[in-house]
């Protein structure tokens, strides 16, 4: 599965989806109510132990985490560029 | 300050008047002045009246933290109306039950919640439904209420406000608060109240014009609108976010405006605490920090005392039905760090025993609230008024029995025991056991559930259900937990959920919830 399928099967299967309809790449998923404060606190977990990564409490913006496509580009970033096709 | 300020929005107009190209707004990338805010919200006001809202209808804002919701509050005072701000995370049911309940003939929110909204948008009392942002064309056209907000603000600009007929024992909003029938109540309260209140707490706090309010919390819980309220009164300035969510862009924001006031409840200031990268953040501008919904622990108390050092620290109680009981006086914190504190300025409390008769100091009993900050009553709901509200010392006076178990010291000093009902506090939050047990069963495959709460180091309590299938059904934790989020708001969803073969009850049959745990 690529990177950003990853990360929507994470959200939809932890968190409540409204309307149960796909949320869009792009939607912000704190105007959606799919995330709150401690919901974020989840997310950085699995970020962290999924992709083996380090997440400081700096990078908690919403430029890196408020929507599914944010999330694969920071995780992205963070990894830094794969050898191997996804 | 202008003597005589009769109605609460006088608050925004006397400081539009004496300041108004200050920045009295910071939300997300704008920065909106006192002339602004009292020129939008005459506009809007003057567009609620002209499609019908009038004197004493209620308004319901139903949207998150924004400058439209800022603006929406004092409009609906301005149009003589009555302000309800429900929390955006509220599903459809229960704000079709809101709608139901208070009849507003407008309902002001946002085209991102069109979601909940639209299922209940066509109730035939709604004269008017404003909204803010992206509006759906499909929606637009099918109802003929709806009128994009700023369409409305562009209609009505430069026109005064409607004439305003109301007087200070009006009612100014409709608070709604958890009941533990599961069914929300709303507190009624009037201009003097909401006067009275913000003229003691900003009295104690010691708000000044140049402070820097931060607000995270939202605006239709008190403590969050009062942050406003105290803000415009003073002439000062609120940096208004949506949530505490997205930690560094909130505490970014707060060093850049030099922030001087914090307000938060103990899970903000825990998860403060446990942010490793927190002294990197300029914080130092910060006066006072303020905890109000749950108890300040010690640990939290000396965290605050170390992050902000030249801080004063406010451990504060009240009730939504009086707004606020008591404050401990930051220098009291040492010596007394387990207490709530004194009676707020112009407020009297006392403890009382089943009876009604004042205890002895460290007698622990029900405390009771007398002064002009106590509510007028539930919104049609006279039994549960009944219950709250008794004859206080003049005639036709009442003073609020809080519910609440309480002591006092020797010197007035009041300490918080316990509520008398079993509402679940969880991140500050009232969780009614009944309203969640309710739902659950409502969910196929649910033969029984009882919820309780338990200690939780970062929420205070979380929600715990107990739950019983049917006989072969098959749910998970998560399947439960994201039905309950469809139908609550998210603080209310149990956070732990365990199976059970049958719950314990009692010899009459009723479950019997002091076993579980």
């Amino acid at each position: 599965m690529d990177l950003k399928s990853q990360i929507r099967a994470f959200i939809t299967k932890n968190f409540y989806v409204p309307d149960g309809a796909t949320i869009a790449d792009e939607a912000s998923l704190l105007d959606q109510g799919v995330i709150d404060s401690t919901g974020v606190l989840e997310v950085i977990g699995f970020l962290e132990d999924n992709f083996h990564l380090k997440i400081e409490d700096t990078e908690m913006l919403p430029e890196n985490l408020d929507s599914i496509d944010r999330l694969t580009a920071f995780v992205e970033r963070k990894r830094g560029p794969s050898p191997l096709p996804e | 300050m202008r003597s005589a300020v009769p109605q609460l929005q006088d608050y925004l107009t006397v400081s539009a008047e004496r300041l108004p190209e200050k920045v009295a707004l910071v939300c997300g990338a704008r920065r909106v002045s006192y002339r602004e805010l009292e020129e939008s919200s005459n506009a809007l006001a003057w567009g609620l009246a002209a499609r019908g809202v009038a004197r004493g209808d209620r308004v319901i804002i139903f949207a998150d933290n924004t400058v439209e919701t800022v603006v929406a509050f004092w409009a609906a005072l301005k149009a003589n109306a009555v302000a309800v701000l429900v929390n955006p995370l509220t599903k459809a049911d229960r704000l079709g039950y809101l709608l139901a309940d208070c009849r507003p003939t407008a309902l002001i929110t946002d085209g991102h919640l069109e979601g909940v909204w639209k299922k209940v948008a066509q109730a035939p009392h709604l004269k008017v439904l404003v909204v803010s942002g992206r509006v759906n064309p499909v929606l637009r056209a099918g109802i003929s209420t709806l009128v994009a907000f700023d369409e409305l603000i562009t209609e009505g600009v430069s026109r005064p406000a409607p004439p305003s007929l109301n007087i200070d024992i009006d009612l100014a909003s409709i608070v709604y608060t958890s009941g533990s029938t599961g069914d929300p109540k709303g507190v009624m309260l009037t201009h003097c109240n909401m006067l009275t209140a913000a003229t003691s707490i900003s009295s104690y706090l010691g708000i000044l014009e140049d402070d820097v309010i931060l607000n995270t919390l939202p605006l239709a819980f008190d403590y969050g609108l009062y942050q406003m309220i105290m803000a415009f009164r003073q002439g000062a300035r609120l940096i208004l976010e949506r949530s505490f969510t997205y930690l560094a862009e909130v505490l970014k924001v707060a060093s850049a405006e030099r922030i001087t006031g914090l307000p938060g409840v103990p899970t903000i200031f825990a998860i403060l605490a446990e942010m490793k990268s927190l002294g990197s953040f300029d914080l130092s501008s910060v006066r006072f920090v303020t905890n109000t919904a749950a108890a300040l622990s010690l640990k939290h108390i000396d965290f605050l005392k170390r992050a902000f050092p030249g801080a004063r620290i406010y451990s504060m109680y009240g009730l939504t039905e009086c707004k606020r009981c008591t404050y401990l006086p930051p220098e009291d914190i040492e010596r007394k760090p387990t207490s709530v504190g004194i009676a707020i300025p112009n407020t009297e409390v006392w403890v009382v025993d089943d009876q009604g008769n004042r205890v002895a100091p460290g007698v622990v009993g029900q405390l009771v609230v007398r002064g002009a900050t106590v509510m007028k009553g539930y919104w049609k709901k006279p039994e549960a008024t009944a219950k709250k509200l008794k004859p206080g010392l003049l005639p036709g006076e009442q003073v609020l029995w809080t519910g609440d178990y309480c002591k006092m010291d020797e010197e007035g000093y009041v300490y918080f025991v316990g509520r008398m009902d079993d509402i679940i506090k969880s991140r500050g939050e009232k969780v009614a056991p009944k309203e969640v047990e309710n739902i659950l069963v409502s969910l196929p495959g649910i033969r029984e559930a009882a919820v309780i709460g338990v200690s939780d180091d970062l929420l205070g309590e979380a929600v715990k259900a107990f739950v019983v299938l049917e006989a072969g059904a098959q749910l998970t934790a998560k399947e439960i937990q994201n039905y309950c989020q469809s139908k609550l708001e998210n603080f209310k969803v149990p956070k732990v959920i365990e199976f059970m073969a049958e719950l314990p009850k009692t010899d009459t049959g009723k479950v019997k919830k002091t076993g579980l745990q």
